[in-house]
């Protein structure tokens, strides 16, 4: 793998603890521009929790994260969140879209409104901009006929769907999806991951935490293993499904190839 | 969203422009309190034209009015408050057959006394063994709560006495038995109970009761001109001749003023009285009767509509913000609005109302009866709003927020177009409901003077003796005012039922419930 000078995304010794301990111990990573990266790895290894941290609804007890620019950062000594770092929060948010495993539309509005709200509540753009801007997405992303429909007589798939061009209505530099796939029926998943395939055709930062392997391992650039809080192993799909390095690793990749068997 | 809150704002101002009195008259005013319900004849509305205030104190005041080259303006408060309502300046002066006793002249000065009278005893026709106070013990014995009636028989070691806030009552429970006896002041019984045949009055007048007209202790100079006027009254011979045409002129009143001549003045306002009490009325006459109530009643129910829709503005947009406080806000506000709401709701929203109309003013704070029926139930209501609206905000799921967190609105932006508008559409039903009892909760300002459907229907039943047909009547109106709101409720909760129908939101497994994420 070659790294660019400078990376999208830079991270460095990010640590993340909730009440009943510590989720998040130390992860440094670099992403450059244009890549699609998957993580794995158990539930409770804090995959969900680092992509949270990315988009600032967990808010991180040290380290550093820099996206686009935007740096968010904290020693871990100060005891309240000041004021400079929720700024920076609420700047980086601008920057990173996020695609939730469910909960996803606005279940007021209709999918048009849901996917103009932000562009015209945040950025202040006005109607016609932000309807314009929405109609290209919606087409982009296959949901032109159920513009007007509200997000309760959608299936699935197009929710999710929605939901990503909710997102890039924003115009991030980075897409996070937690589990965009998890809580749809099998025969649902292809028409989202199609979408993320054709954003990454485009060019855009993807981070995908998933539990489904065979597009992890076709689609990405790379993969990230997490677990226990920390990333284990960082490798091309390929080499890390035939051989991975890390005990953990074999592990878990062979305990997944047994539940599908 | 804005648009609810700017239509309501609209309403709250318009309703509020709608209240203020516009006030245009040279003589300047002497304003009297008292109260008209029950009040034959002291002061009450003309049976045969309810626009009309007729009574034989209405005729003393306006006389001492005249007298001193003023103009009498009649007050409305409830005779429990009419005290509490002198001392809180809602009128200069007040009259309505108050007794001059040492209690209330600890309070307030009295005039001398204008008219003196008796208590008499009345019992069902038929009833042998009682004729005299003596005989009532170990009776059931009714009178006016809190009236020299009701301590003369504390003291005559009655046990049980039964007391009413309207005579009528009193005189109803006596023909149909649940009482054995009344006593009463007696312009009171023999208006209300001299012209039924199955009561009869017996035994000799018990004790004396001076009326005298209440004037603030502070206004001594008001004082000595009502006495003045009182004395002119007196010696000219007016105030006789008001009390031959009321018929209440009495040996005790001949010794009282010294005039022991025959009588040169029909007793034209009795009679007219008498007139209204024949008991045959054909189904013409009482619809004919309804039907003029009906301006009355409309007048009554538009300060029911008034009071009822800005206190729930207030209660709406108050409930909005604590609920907004108690959940969002810092851990200080929040526990300001948590006291609030319990304090709120643990207390009887009629001592709130008492508080804040009679209480309030001994610290300088002064309120129209209209602003301080509104604050009393909107103060109120708002807790009962909070809490619901708190269940809606808790019935939106928390990635709701995340969402739009995640799509870079502040939390503010969030609450406003992602949040609360769902919480709202829960909220809603519950809210409209809410608005339907304060509807019917409106009645209690007629507890702070102001004559609302409640407070006229009880003018109306004791005028004409009618608590059954007036209140069915009134009791339509309300149902009437209601329906609407009971239709608004049906309709948003269909309207509302459409975005969410069959919809993710409406599990409530991931929601705020316990649990506030970091990120809030």
């Amino acid at each position: 793998m070659t790294r660019a000078a400078e990376p999208l995304i830079h991270v460095e010794n990010l640590c993340k603890s909730f009440e009943d301990g510590e989720v998040l111990n130390g992860i440094s990573i670099d992403i450059k521009e244009g890549d699609l990266v998957s993580i794995i790895g158990p539930s409770g290894c804090g995959k969900s929790t680092f992509l949270r941290c990315l988009n600032c609804l967990e808010y991180i007890d040290s380290g550093t994260i820099t996206i686009a620019g935007v740096t968010v950062s904290r020693t871990g000594k100060e005891k309240n969140l000041n004021k400079k770092f929720l700024e920076a929060c609420h700047l980086m948010r601008q920057e990173v879209g996020m695609v939730f495993q469910s909960f996803n539309l606005f279940p007021h509005k209709t999918v048009l409104e849901n996917v103009m709200l932000a562009p015209m509540v945040v950025k202040k753009a006005s109607e016609e901009e932000a309807r314009e801007t929405a109609l290209r997405l919606l087409e982009k992303v296959g949901l032109s006929e159920h513009i007007h429909k509200y997000p309760a007589t959608l299936s699935g798939g197009q929710t999710q769907r929605g939901a990503i061009a909710r997102a890039l209505a924003m115009n991030p530099k980075v897409m996070l999806y937690d589990e965009p796939t998890s809580a749809l029926d099998p025969e649902l998943v292809g028409e989202v991951l199609q979408v993320m395939k054709d954003l990454d055709a485009e060019g855009m930062t993807q981070i995908i935490v998933t539990h489904h392997m065979r597009f992890a391992r076709n689609a990405s650039d790379y993969i990230v293993f997490m677990d226990g809080g920390e990333i284990v192993e960082l490798a091309d799909g390929d080499i890390l499904f035939e051989s991975p390095q890390n005990k953990r690793t074999k592990d878990f990749l062979r305990h997944l190839t047994e539940d599908v068997a | 969203m804005k648009h609810i809150t700017r239509v309501f704002f609209s309403l709250f101002l318009l309703v509020v422009i709608l209240a203020s009195p516009l006030k245009a008259s040279e003589k300047p005013l002497l304003r009297w309190g008292g109260d008209t319900e029950g009040g034959v004849p002291y002061m009450f509305y003309d049976p045969f034209n309810m626009d009309r205030l007729i009574g034989y104190e209405v005729e003393i005041m306006d006389a001492i009015a005249d007298y001193l080259g003023m103009k009498a303006k009649f007050v409305q408060n409830g005779w429990d408050n009419l005290i509490p309502g002198l001392e809180r300046h809602l009128y200069d002066v007040t009259i309505d057959g108050l007794e001059i006793t040492p209690e209330h002249k600890e309070v307030v000065n009295f005039s001398i006394p204008y008219y003196s009278t008796f208590l008499q005893l009345a019992v069902r026709k038929g009833t042998k063994n009682i004729e005299t106070l003596e005989d009532c013990k170990g009776k059931v014995v009714g009178t006016l709560k809190q009236s020299y009636a009701y301590f003369t028989l504390v003291e005559a070691g009655i046990q049980d006495i039964r007391t009413y806030e309207d005579e009528i009552n009193a005189f109803n429970d006596l023909e149909n038995g649940r009482l054995d006896a009344t006593l009463f002041d007696d312009p009171i019984a023999v208006y209300y109970a001299g012209f039924n045949p199955e009561i009869v009055f017996v035994g000799p007048p018990v004790g004396r009761m001076d009326y005298g007209i209440a004037v603030r202790k502070e206004d001594k100079e008001l004082l000595s001109k009502i006495n003045e006027a009182i004395v002119y009254l007196r010696d000219s011979g007016k105030l006789r001749e008001i009390y031959d045409r009321w018929n209440l002129w009495s040996p005790m009143m001949a010794e009282m003023f010294q005039d022991f001549s025959p009588r040169n003045v029909e007793a034209s306002m009795f009679n007219y009285w008498a007139e209204h009490q024949k008991p045959e009325i054909t189904w013409e006459k009482r619809i004919n009767r309804y039907t003029s109530f009906l301006p009355i009643l409309g007048k009554a129910a538009l300060v029911t509509i008034k009071v009822s829709i800005a206190a729930m503005v207030l209660a709406i947009l108050l409930g909005l913000i604590l609920a907004m406080t108690k959940i969002f806000g810092p851990t200080f506000f929040s526990r300001i609005a948590i006291a609030y709401i319990e304090a709120i709701r643990g207390t009887p929203v009629l001592i709130q109302l008492f508080f804040i109309f009679y209480g309030l003013p001994n610290i300088g704070i002064k309120l129209s009866p209209f602003v301080a029926g509104v604050l009393g139930l909107g103060l109120n209501y708002a807790a009962y709003e909070a809490e619901n609206y708190r269940a809606g905000l808790l019935s939106v799921p928390r990635q709701q927020m995340e969402g739009a967190l995640a799509l870079g609105m502040t939390r503010w932006q969030a609450l406003k177009h992602v949040v609360l508008p769902q919480a709202v559409r829960v909220a809603l039903p519950p809210v409209t409901n809410d608005f339907i009892s304060l509807l019917k909760d409106s009645s209690l300002v007629s507890v702070i003077t102001m004559v609302d459907l409640t407070k006229a229907y009880g003018q109306l039943a004791t005028t004409y003796y009618d608590y059954f047909g007036t209140g069915i009547i009134v009791a339509v109106i309300y149902f009437l005012l209601g329906l609407p709101f009971v239709r608004l409720a049906r309709w948003t909760e269909k309207k509302m039922a459409v975005a969410v129908k069959g919809g993710k939101t409406q599990k409530n497994s991931n929601s705020f419930v316990g649990k506030k994420p970091g990120s809030y």
